[in-house]
C-alpha cells in the first residue's frame, strides 16, 4: 500500500473579517472571512481550508479611461453614475463584496474631496456590501482622502489600502482608529512584505486586520513572478513565520485588462481569436493561477470572468467543504 | 537524492584490494559520489550493493520521450516541488484529441487549424506538441483512416494512439510505431498484452488505475516484465481529487523516491463547459501534469494555456533577457528616433510590439539591465544615465543616427536632466506604458 506522503505544517494563515452588520455596529448585510488556510490551495486531505477564496467586483468612482469594449459592453449603461455602478454588480451580477478604486482623486483628474466623500457616503446607504476601499496609488492624495473615507465608514469593517514601506504611517493610523483593515503592498518581493507587515503592526495594527497585496503580474506579464513570491509566503506561512501569515489580495482584473492579449481585437491579430472570449479568458486563468498560489480575494472586471471563477471555486469544494 | 561517499563505502567489501584502479575503498566510494568512475570498476560487488547504488544514480521522475525527430517531446525529470525551488524542466506536452468518428472534412479542417496555432511570445515560439487520435467510432477503418489523415497533413506533433481494443492499437502500430507514438491506456485487465505489444516497439505506455495503489502495483508489474517506459494516468473523480493525486504523485516520487510512481504524468480533460476546460487543465498544468490531452483547438484557449505554460516553467533563477544592443524596427534610418529600454525580454519585446504596430520605423536602444525590467532596474541602478551612455557609446549610436534626441520610459522621467547632461543629448520623456508608444510616435 501507498502511504500518502502528508506534510506536517504546524502554522496558518490570518483570518481577516471584511463588513460589519448592525449587531457589529456597522451596517453591511453580510460579513466576509477570508484566510485561515492550513494547507496549500484545494489540499483538503492535508489541512483545514475554513474559508473560500472571494471575488470583489471592481468599480470606480469615475467613468474609466482606458478599459476595452469587452468591458464596455456590460457597464457603460451605469458610467454617468458609480453609485448606479455599484449598484448593478450588487444586484444583476450578485456580487459577493465590492472593490471601489478612488481614480477621482488623482492629481490628473482631481475631483473635489467633499463630492469623494458624499459618493461614499451614498455608497454606504445604496449598497450594503462589505466594502473594498483603494486609492488612486498618488501618495499625496490618497493620505489626504483616505483617512477621511475612513473615518465616516468607522465601524464598517472595510478593506482600506494601499500602503506600502515609504507610505504607511497615515492610513495604518486612521484604519486603526475607524476598526478597518488594510491593504499592505509590497514590490514582488517577500522582504519587503514581511518588513512592511512589521511596520503596520508596530502601530498597533494587529496581524488579523493585515491583508498582503503581493503585486499581481498577469498572464504572460510576470505572472510567474507575483505566483512563486505568494507560494514562498504561503509556505513560510504555513511554517509558521507569523509575520507574513497574512491572506492575499490580488488586483486580477486591473492587470490582465492591460494585456495586449486581453484587449486586441481580432481584426488586429486574426491568429489570436475572438476577443469576446480571449479577454475574460485572459483574467480568468490568471485568476485560476493565483488563487492555486494562495489567493483570498480576488478583484476581478468582467462579469462573465468572475462567476466563472466563482463556479470553478465551488466545484473545487464541492464535497470538501 | 544520490547516496554520499560514506554511504557508498559502506556497500563496497572495504578489503582496499586496489582491482578498481583506486588505492582504497574509501577512495573509490568518493569518484562514485562524484559520478566520476562507473560501479562496473569493482569485480566484488554483492549484486544487492549493485542494485542500490544503480537504483540512487536514477532520477527519481523517468525522463520519458515520446514521438519522432522534429516531433519529439521529452517529460519528466523534474526534481523539485515548487519552481521556486529550482525550477521546472520539461515543460508540460499539450495535445489536441480528435474523435475519429468525425466526418473527413472536419478531421482535415481541425488538423490545419492546429497546425496554424503557433504564437510568437518573447521571442519564443509557442505551439502544441501532440495530436491525439481516439477511436470513439469502434471501427477499425475509421481509427486508421484518422491516423493516416494525420500523418498525411503533418509530421510536427507527437502522436497518442487512444483505443479501448488491443488489435485496433496493434493494427496502427504495425503501421506507425516508426513514429514512436504514445500508447493509451493499459489497465489492470489489458496490461499484460499492450505491454509486450508497447516493448517489442520500443515505446510508451499509459498506465492508468482508479487510485494510487493500483498504479503503483500496476507499474511494478511492468516493471517486472522488463518494462519502464511508462506515463501515469492516476484517475479520480472529481478535480480537487485529481490535484491531489497528481501532487502525491509529485511528492511520493522526489520526498519518498517511490519508484513505482516516479514516471510522468497525463491528464485527459473531459469535454464539458469550454471555460472550466481551460481552468482544470490550468490547474494541472501548474501542479504537475506531464501531458494535457484537451478538446478545444480554438486559438484563444490555445494561446491562453501555451503563455501559462511558458510562465511556469520559465527558469526563476534567470530571466528571459535578450542581447543589450541596439535594434532597428523596420526601415530605420539616420532620421528614425530612439527609444531607450531594457533588455528583460518581456519588457523590450512589449516595447518592439508596439512600435511595430506604430509603423513608424524607429531603434529601439536595449540597455544591459541584466535582464531587470524598467521600474526594477532602475531602483536596483542598472537602468541609469550612466548605464544609457554605456549602451549609447556601444552602439555607436550618434554614428547611427543624425539627430541628438532619446525618449526614455515615463517611469523614469526623474533622469532625464541627468542622463541630458551625462549624454548631451535632448531626453524626450516618453508614455510610461508600452501601450502609449503609438500614439506617441506619431505625435512626436
Amino acid at each position: 500500500m501507498i502511504k500518502e506522503y502528508l506534510e506536517n505544517w504546524t502554522g496558518l494563515v490570518n483570518t481577516v473579517k471584511i463588513g460589519a452588520t448592525p449587531q457589529e455596529g456597522g451596517t453591511r448585510r453580510k460579513t466576509i472571512t477570508v484566510g485561515g488556510e492550513k494547507t496549500l490551495a484545494f489540499l483538503f486531505k492535508e489541512g483545514h481550508l475554513p474559508n473560500k477564496p472571494v471575488i470583489a467586483y471592481e468599480i470606480w468612482d469615475i467613468k474609466p479611461i482606458d478599459w476595452p469594449e469587452e468591458l464596455t459592453n456590460y457597464y457603460s449603461d451605469v458610467w454617468s453614475d458609480p453609485l448606479d455602478w455599484a449598484e448593478k454588480v450588487a444586484n444583476v451580477y450578485k456580487a459577493d463584496l465590492l472593490c471601489v478604486r478612488l481614480m477621482g482623486i488623482h492629481p490628473e483628474i482631481n475631483r473635489d474631496i467633499d463630492y469623494e466623500l458624499n459618493f461614499i457616503k451614498n455608497l454606504l446607504k445604496r449598497v450594503n456590501l462589505p466594502l473594498i476601499i483603494v486609492g488612486c496609488g498618488d501618495d499625496e492624495k490618497d493620505n489626504t482622502v483616505l483617512p477621511l473615507c475612513s473615518q465616516i465608514t468607522k465601524n464598517e469593517r472595510c478593506l482600506i489600502g494601499e500602503v506600502t514601506q515609504d507610505n504607511y504611517k497615515i492610513l495604518t493610523a486612521a484604519v486603526l482608529a475607524d476598526g478597518h483593515n488594510i491593504i499592505a503592498q509590497s514590490p514582488i518581493d517577500i522582504n519587503i512584505a514581511k518588513q512592511l507587515n512589521i511596520l503596520i503592526s508596530d502601530m498597533g495594527l494587529s496581524f488579523d486586520r493585515i491583508v498582503i497585496n503581493p503585486t499581481v503580474g498577469a498572464l504572460g506579464y510576470g505572472l510567474e513572478y507575483t505566483y512563486s513570491i505568494m507560494e514562498r509566503l504561503r509556505l513560510a506561512a504555513l511554517n509558521q513565520d507569523k509575520v507574513i501569515s497574512s491572506p492575499f489580495i490580488c488586483f486580477v482584473g486591473q492587470e490582465s485588462w492591460r494585456a495586449k492579449e486581453a484587449k486586441a481585437r481580432q481584426d488586429e491579430f486574426y491568429s489570436w481569436g475572438k476577443e469576446s472570449r480571449r479577454g475574460p479568458l485572459w483574467e480568468m486563468i490568471t485568476a485560476v493561477s493565483l488563487v492555486l498560489a494562495g489567493a483570498d480575494i480576488l478583484v476581478m472586471r468582467h462579469p462573465k470572468a468572475i462567476e466563472k471563477i466563482k463556479e470553478y471555486i465551488e466545484l473545487m469544494f464541492k464535497n470538501n467543504f | 537524492m544520490s547516496l554520499s561517499s560514506l554511504e557508498i563505502y559502506k556497500l563496497l567489501p572495504k578489503t582496499n584490494c586496489r582491482q578498481c584502479g583506486f588505492p582504497t575503498c574509501l577512495a573509490f566510494a568518493m569518484q562514485l559520489a562524484k559520478k566520476a568512475v562507473s560501479i562496473d570498476k569493482c569485480p566484488f560487488l554483492s549484486e544487492e550493493a549493485k542494485k542500490t547504488l544503480e537504483e540512487s544514480s536514477l532520477p527519481p521522475i523517468r525522463l520519458i520521450t515520446i514521438g519522432k525527430e522534429d516531433a519529439k517531446l521529452e517529460i519528466g525529470n523534474e526534481t523539485v516541488l515548487f519552481r521556486h525551488e529550482e525550477k521546472f524542466y520539461h515543460p508540460t506536452g499539450i495535445g489536441v484529441i480528435l474523435e475519429d468518428d468525425l466526418p473527413d472534412s472536419e478531421i482535415i479542417k481541425i488538423i490545419k487549424k492546429i497546425k496554424g496555432l503557433e504564437f510568437e511570445r518573447i521571442g519564443q515560439k509557442l505551439k502544441l506538441d501532440l495530436i491525439a487520435i481516439r477511436n470513439r467510432s469502434s471501427s477499425l477503418d475509421g481509427f486508421l483512416k484518422v491516423i493516416d489523415l494525420v500523418v498525411k497533413e503533418t509530421s510536427s506533433f507527437s502522436l497518442v494512439f487512444m483505443s479501448q481494443k488491443i488489435d485496433f492499437l496493434k493494427k496502427a502500430l504495425e503501421l506507425y510505431s516508426g513514429l514512436k507514438p504514445l500508447i493509451y491506456k493499459a489497465t489492470k485487465d489489458n496490461y499484460l498484452e499492450l505491454t509486450q505489444l508497447a516493448k517489442s516497439y520500443g515505446i510508451v505506455l499509459v498506465v492508468s488505475a482508479e487510485n494510487l495503489d493500483e498504479l503503483s502495483l500496476l507499474t511494478k508489474e511492468l516493471n517486472k516484465m522488463g518494462f519502464f517506459e511508462i506515463v501515469l494516468e492516476p484517475q479520480a473523480d472529481s478535480v480537487s481529487s485529481l490535484l491531489w493525486n497528481l501532487t502525491q504523485i509529485r511528492r511520493l516520487a522526489l520526498k519518498r523516491r517511490e519508484r513505482s510512481l516516479g514516471y510522468p504524468t497525463l491528464v485527459v480533460l473531459e469535454d464539458t463547459d469550454k471555460d472550466l476546460e481551460i481552468l482544470f487543465a490550468s490547474t494541472y498544468l501548474i501542479k504537475y501534469a506531464g501531458i494535457l490531452l484537451i478538446n478545444t483547438s480554438e486559438p484563444e484557449d490555445i494561446l491562453g494555456i501555451l503563455t501559462l505554460r511558458q510562465n511556469i516553467y520559465t527558469d526563476p533563477q534567470k530571466p528571459l533577457q535578450i542581447e543589450p544592443k541596439l535594434y532597428p524596427v523596420g526601415t530605420a534610418n539616420q532620421n528614425s528616433p530612439v527609444l531607450v529600454t531594457t533588455n528583460f525580454s518581456l519588457t523590450y519585446y512589449t516595447v518592439l510590439g508596439e512600435v511595430e504596430a506604430s509603423k513608424i520605423p524607429s531603434y529601439i536602444l536595449s540597455v544591459d539591465t541584466e535582464g531587470m525590467s524598467v521600474l526594477t532596474a532602475w531602483a536596483a541602478e542598472k537602468f541609469t544615465a550612466s548605464s544609457i551612455v554605456t549602451a549609447m557609446e556601444k552602439a555607436n549610436l550618434k554614428e547611427k543616427v543624425s539627430h541628438r534626441s532619446l525618449i526614455i520610459p515615463g517611469y523614469v522621467a526623474l533622469m532625464s536632466g541627468e542622463l541630458e547632461e551625462r549624454s548631451g543629448w535632448q531626453v524626450i520623456v516618453g508614455p510610461k506604458e508600452a501601450s502609449g508608444i503609438p500614439s506617441f510616435l506619431k505625435n512626436l
